[in-house]
């Protein structure tokens, strides 16, 4: 049985005249491990698969297995607990808290976790650490430049070691030598065995990614190894 | 970190938001603290006075005329007519039920005399119950004897005698023996002698004028005393001083309960100031709830960070507003208080209530911003970065 397995997913916003559907029966499944990159053109119901991947946004239709667990017949908090426990979120827009430090963003995931400050700090530096930020533990968000923020971003989502990382553009705001930094970043991550699903529009992000799900309309067009050169023919 | 880090954090980081809370509490329990410790020392100011009062029961006799007045009761006819109390019935006053409250019993004989071609008061009393009765009272030396008298300070000035000096009353000489010190009341412009030297001289033996009974505790049954006074000298008119104090406590209440709804209303719009910032605030900061939740918050751990927010504003605001108003009751209580100054106490209830009273406001006008923070929906949330 796969890692994660998306079966049936459909999803609808809004009702009647205004309704507007964004996934139509999606299929899938991933392995442990496995690099994922999902491409597709604007309004393809990427952002809306990762939404549900990522447990925060109910299907209308169909179901989500992660490790045999299906995600949304489970209650709020719980679902809040298998993000904790499970996920590591990478936004496009860095989503660090800007009035804590790098170090203090990156503990986010532990605040409510009991253990003791010393863990806490030490897990953080860690994973800073992991991301070449050790020497700016204590910068604020707005004191370091956007390829630094979305590195401390990579850290906050791997401190907890969750075995899945869900990005989302990842690089859409970097310039192409911080892009292949950060890439280079979360390739290792999937290398180490964290399984990686990453939507992304840029075709040299999806050729660090081991499988490619290209959507459209809602839709799952195809699924397979990644070629980047078929990827740039797009 | 923890959830009050971040709490702590956000405070710091949003001042100004966290001021405007902060303020909108401080108001409102600094004027609700100002009123009650107002209250309460004015309060505790009469309570004092009627410990102090010395005579709070007055027995004078039943009249229709009124010549000469002493202390604001009427003393009518005590000097020229025939209703007086005898000195005999003072051992009545003894035999109520309530004697045991009966702190002092002081007759008192009254009348005019002449003195260097001008006339004055003269006041038997009998100095023993003086203590009690006038502890106010301040004079160099002890009691005068049976042909001494004390002057009061304005009686001494007018008469243009002081201690050592003799007077002559009815061809009987009496040694000054004391000037009082100014009370400022009616005693000032007195004669004061012993009981029986003031009778022999008025020629009132085995009568007295009034008498003042002192019952020294703030909680004892004076009407009770007064009725039971009363039953026993039938003749007599029984007043309680307490009343005037009692209308003063009246007008207090008045006050307290006047203050306790201004600061109600205080308090209602502190925490609308409250209820609106911290909307405000949950609304600014809909993408960082988004992230707290992404990253496996859950509701309660985001209701808990806006009240842990609240609640540490509020700590803040009920002790700086502790603080405020007890000072402003300081600067406020000479505009109140008959003495003019006096001290405002910090009363340990009303520390614990007014902070306990601004967490209570600052965390229920919070609830429902933390409620609507924690049921934000973590995707919405996140759509609006």
């Amino acid at each position: 049985m796969s890692f994660i397995i998306g079966q049936d997913l459909a999803k609808t916003y809004g009702a009647g005249e205004a309704a507007m559907t964004a996934l139509q029966g999606v299929d899938f499944s991933i392995d442990k491990g496995e690099f994922v990159a999902v491409m597709g053109p604007s309004g393809s119901g990427k952002s809306t698969l990762l939404s549900i991947l990522g447990a925060l946004n109910s299907p209308s239709r169909g179901a989500f297995l992660v490790d045999g667990i299906d995600i949304y017949q489970l209650t709020s908090d719980q679902r809040a607990d298998f993000r904790r426990e499970y996920l590591g979120f990478v936004f496009q827009s860095f989503n660090l808290v800007p009035y804590l430090s790098l170090q203090e963003n990156v503990m986010l995931p532990l605040a409510t976790q009991r253990l003791a400050a010393r863990a806490k700090r030490e897990m953080a530096a860690e994973a800073l650490s992991r991301v070449g930020l050790s020497d700016k533990l204590t910068r604020l968000p707005n004191q370091v430049s956007g390829g630094e923020q979305e590195r401390a971003a990579v850290a906050r989502a791997l401190v907890n070691r969750p075995p899945i990382l869900l990005a989302d553009e990842p690089t859409g705001n970097l310039d192409a030598a911080t892009s292949a930094e950060v890439m280079g970043l979360i390739a290792s991550l999937a290398r180490e065995g964290m399984t990686v699903i990453m939507v992304t529009h840029s075709p040299e992000c999806a050729g660090y990614a081991s499988r490619l799900l290209r959507m459209r309309d809602g839709r799952l067009e195809s699924d397979g190894r990644t070629d980047l050169a078929a990827v740039c023919a797009g | 970190m923890t959830l009050k880090d971040i709490a702590l954090l956000n405070l710091r980081r949003r001042k100004a938001k966290a001021g405007f809370v902060l303020a909108g509490l401080v108001i409102g329990v600094a004027t609700l603290v100002a009123m009650l410790a107002l209250t309460e020392a004015l309060t505790h100011e009469i309570n004092h006075k009627l410990e102090k009062y010395g005579a709070n029961i007055l027995v004078t006799p039943r009249t229709e005329s009124l010549s000469l007045s002493y202390e604001g009761l009427s003393l009518g006819g005590f000097s020229f007519q025939t209703n007086e109390i005898r000195q005999s019935e003072l051992a009545l006053i003894h035999q109520i039920k309530n004697a045991g409250n009966l702190a002092a019993v002081g007759p008192m004989v009254l009348g005019v005399i002449q003195v260097a071609g001008r006339e004055a008061l003269l006041a038997g009393v009998d100095f023993a119950a003086l203590p009690i009765l006038k502890p106010w009272w301040s004079y160099a030396g002890g009691e005068p004897g049976a042909d001494q008298v004390l002057l009061g300070s304005e009686a001494a000035r007018i008469l243009n005698l002081q201690a050592g000096d003799s007077l002559t009353v009815k061809d009987r000489r009496l040694e000054v023996r004391a000037v009082l010190e100014p009370t400022g009341s009616q005693d000032d412009g007195l004669v004061f002698s012993r009981l029986t030297t003031a009778q022999e001289l008025l020629g009132k033996v085995g009568l007295v004028s009034m008498i003042e009974v002192a019952a020294l505790c703030k909680d004892c049954p004076v009407d009770d005393m007064v009725n039971q006074i009363g039953e026993k000298l039938p003749e007599a008119k029984v007043v309680a001083i307490q009343s005037v104090v009692k209308g003063r406590m009246e007008a207090i209440g008045h006050f307290q309960r006047f203050g306790l709804g201004v600061s109600a209303l205080v308090a209602l719009v502190g925490s609308l100031v409250v209820l609106v910032t911290m909307m405000a605030s949950v609304k600014e900061r809909t993408a960082e709830i988004g992230i707290f939740r992404a990253i496996g918050f859950r509701r309660g751990h985001v209701m808990r960070v806006v009240l842990l927010e609240a609640g540490i504003v509020s700590l803040a605001a009920g002790v700086i507003g502790l603080g405020l108003g007890l000072a402003g009751a300081q600067v406020a209580l000479p505009l109140f208080s008959e003495s003019h100054g006096g001290a405002v106490a910090l009363n340990p209830w009303l520390a614990g209530g007014a902070i306990l009273l601004s967490l209570a406001v600052g965390l229920l006008a919070s609830l429902y911003p933390a409620l609507m923070a924690a049921r934000l929906d973590p995707h919405e949330a996140l759509r609006t970065l």
